[in-house]
């Protein structure tokens, strides 16, 4: 009972994760816009919240979460469950989005690399943060590493400055900075291969 | 290619968060073209950000934008295509700024006997450098230390130093504090490029490299 209050209060839950998919699915299948409305209405209001949070104003913000959802309606088909979260995979189409704003003709460094996946690639076994590794297990051990390095790993996420940018402002030296960032990864890695 | 050295956690993070610079984007993402593991260390680190977005806290979006997302989508029927490939046998990520070139054709500044040069063109207002180098056999460089952030990776030829060799498709990432000095062991020129700060406090690889003989 009260494992099952922490999961819900922390994150989306398995329930909902599954829902994310299916919507995505039928916007595939049948360009169902009633579960592209559904969608919208859940990841819309977080995305604005995470660009403004890296400092976009509340109208840039929607102007990519707009360009953003329209991406996710036309490349539906293209999300392979298997290969990560929903919002794992909408995290990235805008980032791409972003980036592609910020340096005009010349950014398909995201997206090209896209190209590079073979289906059954299977040469990253070590790395088990894992293929269909869920958001709420990833935020549950988030919380559970040392607050100076997550601290720094959502910053580095969060905040769209260079790592030496965090470093200046925190006023710490670049290589403190990169080493907890490191440790901090490291200790996620591990937490979730032990949560498998 | 037998890649035996790799990027940093610290710039597959900053990869996967879009927050490293051009420069090194552009180098991180021509080592992670060639990688499976590094592909795969990025799409790992791209999950922190799925699950700091799913638990992101929600702002409000203006009906307008709802609407005019909705209106949209009709006129939408599928993904752009995305632009042919540039032939050449560069990286991916340099071919796509330097077009239809092969290796072959890349316009050399001699800088020095042994050393040559070329400038990637980035964006304006970029803080960091894209600079291709050759070098030539048994070329030693200077014992130096780096400044800021800065990778280099081999397209050709190869160097060694006391973190082994280093051959194509390799990257070194280093802490800014490390000390080396590679030394070009291959036969043929060796061919790296290499991504740095420009607001560098100390001297780079490439500066200390090049500067007794010209400033670059
Ligand atoms: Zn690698």
């Amino acid at each position: 009972m009260h494992a099952a209050l922490v999961t819900m209060a922390t994150s989306t839950t398995d329930t909902q994760k599954d829902q994310f998919v299916e919507w995505l699915a039928r916007i595939a299948a049948s360009r169902d816009r009633a579960a592209f409305a559904q969608l919208f209405d859940h990841f819309a209001p977080r995305l604005k919240s995470f660009l403004i949070r890296k400092g976009s104003t509340a109208e840039q913000a929607e102007d990519l979460v707009q360009e953003t959802m329209i991406a996710v309606w036309s490349k539906a088909a293209l999300f392979a469950s298997g290969k990560g979260s929903v919002s794992t995979w909408i995290f990235t189409i805008a980032r791409n989005l972003r980036i592609d704003r910020l340096r005009r003709e010349r950014s398909q460094l995201y997206t090209d690399l896209e190209d590079f996946d073979a289906p059954d690639e299977t040469a990253g076994a070590e790395e088990t943060l894992g293929r269909s590794q869920e958001d709420n297990h990833v935020s549950q051990a988030l919380a559970q590493i040392p607050a100076e390095q997550r601290e720094l790993l959502i910053l580095s996420f969060v905040e769209d400055v260079p790592q030496s940018e965090i470093a200046t402002r925190l006023g710490l030296p670049l290589g403190t900075v990169k080493s907890r960032m490191r440790l901090g990864y490291q200790r996620l890695r591990k937490l979730l291969e032990q949560m498998n | 290619m037998k890649i035996s050295h790799h990027l940093d956690d610290a710039t597959i993070l900053a990869f996967a968060a879009g927050t490293v610079g051009e420069a090194h984007g552009v180098l991180a993402a021509a080592h992670i073209s060639l990688c499976p593991l590094c592909r795969s260390r990025v799409k790992s680190a791209e999950q922190i950000a799925g699950a700091i977005l799913a638990d992101e806290s929600e702002a409000s979006v203006s009906d307008q934008c709802r609407a005019a997302t909705l209106a949209s989508l009709d006129a939408i029927l599928q993904a752009k295509p995305a632009q042919p490939k540039p032939k050449s046998d560069l990286p991916l990520a340099l071919s796509r700024i330097l077009g239809d070139v092969s290796l072959r054709d890349i316009k050399w500044k001699t800088k020095a006997p042994g050393v040559a040069v070329f400038d990637v063109p980035l964006s304006k207002g970029t803080s960091t450098k894209l600079k291709m180098l050759r070098l030539g056999h048994g070329r030693t460089m200077p014992e130096h230390g780096h400044g800021g952030d800065e990778i280099t990776l081999i397209l050709k030829g190869s160097y060694h130093d006391r973190f082994g060799r280093f051959a194509p498709g390799d990257v070194a990432d280093l802490d800014h504090e490390i000390e080396h000095q590679p030394i070009v062991d291959s036969d043929e020129d060796c061919i790296c490029v290499v991504a740095f700060e420009t607001k560098a406090k100390y001297k780079t690889l490439l500066a200390k490299l090049a500067q007794p003989f010209v400033g670059i």
